[in-house]
């Protein structure tokens, strides 16, 4: 799976864009975002061409994993869904003063996506970045599955 | 994924990307990349190793304090287990019913149980759990030779079909084995050479193939590489 994945169309940036952190890692305030389709029960489930996002609340735990691909595993997360949306740990960073706090929403993407991706890189990611930014989020951490 | 550590950088924050998938992180050039070679699903690794992920997230989190792009490697790598999981399937009960609807049939309560202790069940794109039977039983249908046009699949769509009875036996399983975290691939090999569901949707998806159906209506029903 990975060999074929590896031959996948995907969009070339020529640029990295770097944003230097800018306080301590213990004073930052961090969401997790994943491309795994996550959401709650009394959510919209993601469709098959879903470029749109879910927001989960910090204390959510009893989640799905709405993703479209068969190709990968769903027993790890159906036994610890950490595996997959990493937020207990998270939770114990943020009590051992690792990092400064955990953001009260995460959020969730489907990772099956049209080659050019254009929808998340100019609609929905960008709105996904105003509610982050408006729960003054610093570090994102993202997770694939 | 990497896609969304651009956007999210422009917007001013700090991004560090778990990339499962090296080779598509690198061209797409995130500016902080902790490339993991764990089972496909699994990008902490391990489940309900508590250990393992704090390595994974120390690593990923350290690499927000370099002052220029950064691409590593977490050192272990985590390989797919390929034996299938061991877990007894409910014996023969209607011998009249095609086998994947007896075993089906034989998980509810299994089933039923991990949805309770759970509080929550990923069964229900196209089917309720009561519906499982019913659709095996279509699938057995076309894999004996009814043309999908003529016998009608419950839930219709034949990926959403298969994702709810992959989830369905995958959470009954788990219940039956009491959550022991099987390898990357073992609940896949499981399913699909041991269970009669999944040599079930194997057969209908050579048949739907063979009666040259849509693309898209079989192909997705299973992993790519499976025939």
């Amino acid at each position: 799976m990975r060999a074929l994945a590896s031959g996948m169309d995907v969009p070339a940036f020529d640029d990295t864009p770097f944003t230097p952190l800018r306080k301590p890692l213990s004073e930052c305030r961090v969401a997790i975002v994943t491309t795994a389709s996550l959401h709650r029960p009394d959510q919209e489930r993601f469709s098959q061409a879903d470029t749109g996002f879910r927001a989960l609340d910090r204390n959510d735990r009893e989640l799905i994993m709405g993703h479209w691909s068969p190709n990968f595993d769903h027993s790890g997360f159906q036994i610890d869904l950490n595996v997959v949306y990493p937020i207990d740990r998270l939770e114990e960073l943020a009590a051992e003063g690792v990092i400064g706090e955990v953001a009260p929403h995460h959020y969730a993407f489907a990772g099956n996506q049209p080659d050019t991706v254009s929808e998340i890189r100019l609609d929905t990611g960008p709105q996904c970045a105003v509610q982050l930014a408006a729960d003054a989020v610093d570090v994102v951490l993202l997770t694939p599955v | 994924m990497s896609t969304l550590a651009h956007v999210f950088e422009a917007a001013g924050m700090s991004t560090v990307v778990l990339a499962s998938m090296a080779d598509v992180a690198r061209k797409i050039h995130p500016p902080r990349v902790l490339a993991c070679e764990f089972p496909l699903g699994r990008p902490l690794g391990k489940p309900a190793d508590v250990a393992f992920q704090r390595q994974v997230l120390n690593q990923a989190f350290a690499m927000l304090h370099a002052t220029e792009p950064v691409f590593e490697h977490f050192p272990e790598v985590v390989a797919s287990d390929e034996m299938p999981m061991a877990c007894a399937l409910p014996p023969r009960d209607d011998p009249h019913a095609p086998a994947s609807v007896d075993e089906a049939r034989g998980l509810i309560s299994a089933y039923r149980r991990a949805v309770s202790r759970k509080g929550v069940t990923s069964v229900g794109r196209a089917l309720t759990p009561e519906q499982i039977p019913d659709a095996l039983d279509a699938l057995h249908q076309w894999a004996n030779g009814a043309s999908w046009k003529d016998v009608p699949l419950p839930g219709k769509n034949t990926v959403a079909v298969c994702h709810d009875i992959r989830a369905y036996y995958l959470e009954a399983a788990l219940e039956l084995v009491g959550d022991l975290a099987p390898g990357g691939r073992a609940f896949d090999a499981w399913f699909y050479e041991v269970t009669e569901a999944g040599q079930t949707i194997l057969a209908a998806r050579r048949a739907l193939k063979a009666q040259e159906a849509p693309f898209p209506f079989w192909f997705y029903m299973v992993a790519g590489h499976l025939e």
